[in-house]
């Protein structure tokens, strides 16, 4: 193995690991059970995963289409389209928290109608948390998705059209089963996305437990009052990341 | 480098105290800033004077009138220039303690600074500069119609508070307990100044914030004065840290904060005097 | 082309064969004369930049059709075209009498066999089989009943639960036959069905294919660059070059009468254009050659490099009067045979036994003499 890549390679792991290892270290282990038992954490782990996974589903339904869009067809204005499609991914998600409200918010640009029209308010609700973790995640998932379906061959969409597929059937049945893999691979680092994200989530869904508060806000404020706490909170997050990431990339990623 | 300016030397100190006698003169005048002025002639013929970075950690409710006073600091001291970390009292202390490089911490509540003095890391007893109010923030117009605390209780009504973990929502639960009032508010935001943008933004009907910031916004919000506040009166405690960088020029910032011109720029931000 | 010789072996037997078949096909045309709307009438006009196709195509039903031509020349374009995958640009396109235009490829009656097969790889054979019927309407249950029985017609029953990339190439094959004959199309198409495969294979493919072609009771057009797949495959054969139709016509007739070089080079054949006057040709080339056939006019001549005989010295004797002095630009071996290439007054082709190679001492830079019977020649008119 050449010297020269195993360095850089070892420098990099270190880098990414000293920070949980540090965590670890630090880590208040007699508070721990203390914590693992409290009804807020589980309710903030709670709603961290449904808001997380619901925010990935939310990502594959319009996501995917998205990226076969920006793959597969030719319009005017594609390369901007697809800039912007990943602008939430420079953006600073608090601005990203305060656009949604400018869009969506109870006096948003939108927003103002769902509310005079259907009565639907989104922030301060878990339905916004949703939203916001969407926003911030889904362009993880486009871009892998795009990316995997410029590498698979369009021609395979020509044969089922061939046999009488429509297009959408031909995308259906064909090119999504090919192109499984990078949706799966998309779609975990959606969920790892939204489940750590915090800033558009604070901003346009607020802060309350059981509602709105997931772990990264729960660590967040724990952290001012009692950074033990957040510790604890920290670690409890890192480990259901890490055992949720783990079981998916066995399961799905190799299954090609 | 904040590290070179620091020089503890006495004859820096002496000019530190010569300064603080300038400025203390010059706001006893009425016209501030030909005084200001003079001041720092008068701080500028001394042999030594204040020279490079103050790092000020304050509560982001002193936004404004901290702004305002680090104008005035580095009109009177030429050559030295005042930055300012505006935050959450508690999310600065825990910078703090975790080794931030500051100069000064002005916290909203006792409670934040103890944090600080907890771990010794200040090096002169903190001291209460103002006490700030609450005030309920409405929209503009006051389309709920609220006058009291109670009304924020009424259904249907959006109101966010600040999380019970930073001053200004301990301060509102203080005030509600008091007044044997239960509210679920829709959000408790993490610091005033989010507290009082979802007003703003016209998401939250209502908010429990500082009076400061009621007036910092103008007429984007509409601010309701409410008698239970004054169960709730927040101290502003002010102290410099032990390892200040600039200690001298941070001695002098604090001094101008607590000084008769200071308190007037505070008292016009909606500041109560200690 | 190292396996000309077989070419025109098997182009014999197939010359044979296929003759009978067109007195059939023309048969089949008389019947449909008034029936009028069977098979495929087409003028594929597509532009692409400076690439241009233009190519004329009719078919009965039954008819096989093969476009025939050199890498580039657009068969596949055409191929696509018919196909719907790429617009035409100008002409028109009915098949059964149905105009099919602007009819977009799902709902045309054409089945596809393509190069490398595109047999969808996360499905079963049989379910790559089902495909076509199930997005025609049948339930799930049906699809599979049809695909098995194709695959069974196929031989591959006993391959119908494998994937894809456990196939070898002929199973593959067949299977992407059987997926594009399950929807019934009224228009099969075959993108060089046999290119993938190697040789062995290849073999024993296309005397399956060929039959499974007989049997198809629509139009069934191929693409090949390969004259033998052609010729083996095809009741006819359309010449394609540059975009355009260069020769048309059953493969014992272009076979015989090759009309560019391409094809003369395609099924082994000298191929020189000239002026005819009785028994004499005057080339464009230069020299003349004397036929048997009486021709005038612009005319081809053709004669096969077997017909060559070479001398190291002139020949004495005025009996062959073709004769031309050459020199050897390159040698090849072909089999037990060595090819010659000639220059010199006659560009041409000759073929000659290893011995016969050794006793003229040939070797690239050597002078000789090339003589061919006009018996042995073929002239036809251009």
């Amino acid at each position: 193995m050449p010297f020269a890549l195993l360095l850089p390679a070892l420098l990099g792991l270190a880098f990414l690991l000293l920070p949980l290892v540090a965590l670890l270290v630090r880590a208040p282990w007699h508070s721990l059970p203390e914590q693992l038992t409290s009804p807020e954490v589980w309710q903030a782990l709670r709603l961290s995963l449904v808001c997380a996974t619901a925010a990935t589903a939310l990502s594959l339904v319009i996501g995917v289409p998205l990226a076969w869009l920006l793959a597969r067809t030719d319009f005017p204005g594609r390369g901007l389209v697809r800039a912007l499609v990943t602008l939430p991914l420079v953006l600073p998600p608090v601005v990203g928290g305060v656009a949604l409200l400018l869009a969506l918010g109870r006096n948003g640009v939108v927003g103002q109608w769902l509310d005079s029209w259907f009565g639907i308010t989104l922030p301060f609700t878990t339905t916004g948390v949703i939203l916001a973790e969407t926003f911030v995640a889904m362009p993880f998932l486009v871009i892998s998705v795009e990316g995997t379906l410029r590498a698979a061959d369009p021609r395979y969409e020509e044969a089922a059209t061939t046999l009488g597929a429509s297009r959408f059937t031909a995308f259906r049945r064909v090119t999504l089963p090919l192109i499984a893999p990078g949706i799966a691979a998309g779609a975990v680092l959606a969920w790892a996305r939204a489940l750590g994200e915090f800033g558009a989530t604070i901003t346009f869904a607020g802060n309350f437990p059981g509602r709105t508060q997931t772990m990264p806000l729960a660590v967040y404020l724990a952290l001012q009052s009692d950074p033990e706490a957040a510790i604890a909170l920290s670690l409890v997050l890192l480990a259901v990341s890490i055992a949720v990431l783990a079981g998916l990339r066995d399961r799905w990623m190799t299954a090609s | 480098m904040t590290r070179s300016a620091r020089r503890p030397r006495r004859t820096l100190q002496v000019a530190g105290v010569a300064a603080l006698l300038a400025l203390s003169a010059c706001s006893a005048s009425d016209d501030q800033s030909p005084a200001s002025a003079s001041a720092s002639d008068s701080s500028g013929s001394s042999p030594s004077k204040l020279s490079g970075t103050v790092t000020v950690f304050a509560a982001a409710s002193l936004k404004e009138s901290f702004t305002t006073l680090g104008t005035e600091f580095e009109k009177a001291h030429p050559g030295t220039k005042v930055t300012f970390n505006f935050g959450g009292s508690d999310t600065l202390a825990a910078s703090i303690t975790g080794g931030a490089p500051a100069d000064v911490f002005a916290a909203a509540s006792a409670k934040t600074m103890a944090i600080v003095t907890d771990k010794k890391d200040n090096a002169t007893t903190p001291v209460t500069f103002v006490r700030n109010q609450l005030a309920i923030a409405t929209l503009p117009g006051n389309p709920d119609k609220i006058a009291l605390l109670k009304d924020l209780t009424k259904s249907g009504l959006k109101v966010v508070l600040c999380d019970k973990t930073v001053p200004c929502g301990a301060a509102a639960q203080k005030a509600l307990d008091a007044s044997g009032l239960k509210l679920t508010p829709v959000s408790y935001e993490q610091d005033v100044k989010s507290a009082l943008t979802k007003v703003e933004l016209k998401e939250a009907d209502a908010a429990v914030v500082y009076k400061t910031d009621v007036r910092a916004a103008g007429d984007r919000v509409e601010g309701v004065d409410f008698p239970e506040s004054a169960d709730a009166v927040n101290d502003y405690p002010i102290a410099l840290l032990k390892d200040a960088p600039n200690a001298e020029a941070a001695k002098a910032f604090i001094a101008l904060v607590r000084s008769a011109e200071g308190q007037q720029v505070l008292s016009e931000a909606g500041f109560l005097k200690p | 082309m190292s396996n000309t010789e077989d070419v025109m072996d098997e182009t014999e037997d197939v010359m044979d064969e296929t003759e009978d078949v067109m007195d059939e096909t023309e048969d089949v045309m008389d019947e449909t004369e008034d029936v009028m709307d069977e098979g495929l009438d087409a003028r594929l006009v597509v532009d692409r930049g400076p690439f241009r196709l233009d190519v004329s195509l009719t078919a009965a039903p039954s008819d096989v059709v093969a476009l025939l031509g050199p890498n580039g020349a657009g068969k596949t374009t055409a191929l696509r075209a018919l196909a719907g995958l790429v617009p035409l640009t100008d002409g028109h396109l009915r098949l059964d009498g149905r105009e099919l235009d602007r009819t977009p490829p799902e709902s045309r009656p054409v089945g596809v066999v393509f190069q490398d097969y595109l047999l969808f790889p996360h499905l079963t054979a049989l379910d790559n089989v089902a495909f076509g019927p199930r997005c025609h309407g049948a339930t799930k249950a049906e699809a599979r009943a049809q695909a098995a029985g194709w695959l069974e017609r196929m031989g591959l029953a006993d391959h119908a639960g494998a994937k894809p990339r456990r196939l070898s190439g002929g199973q593959a094959q067949r299977v992407a036959l059987a997926r594009a004959l399950a929807t019934h199309p009224r228009l099969l198409l075959l993108d060089e069905p046999l290119a993938a495969l190697d040789a062995r294979t290849r073999l024993e493919v296309r005397a399956q294919l060929r039959r499974h072609l007989a049997d198809f009771e629509a139009v069934a057009v191929l693409v090949t660059h390969d004259p033998l797949d052609a010729m083996v495959l095809a009741d006819r054969l359309i010449v394609v070059e540059h975009g355009e139709v260069v020769q048309e016509g059953t493969p014992s007739d272009i076979a015989r009468h090759p009309r560019t070089d391409y094809i003369a080079q395609l099924v082994g054949l000298n191929l020189y254009r000239g002026h005819a006057d009785g028994h004499t040709v005057r080339l464009d080339a230069g020299p003349a050659l004397t036929t048997t056939e009486l021709l005038s006019g612009p005319a081809f001549v053709a004669f096969p490099p077997s017909a060559v005989t070479l001398h190291r010295e002139r020949p004495t004797g005025a009996s062959a009067r073709n004769l031309w002095r050459c020199e050897v630009a390159g040698l090849e071996t072909h089999g037990d045979q060595i090819r010659a290439d000639l220059t010199g007054e006659l560009p041409l082709a000759a073929d000659l036994t290893t011995v016969a190679a050794a006793e003229l001492d040939l070797r690239p830079g050597a002078p000789v003499w090339a003589t061919v019977k006009a018996a042995q020649t073929h002239a036809y008119p251009a």
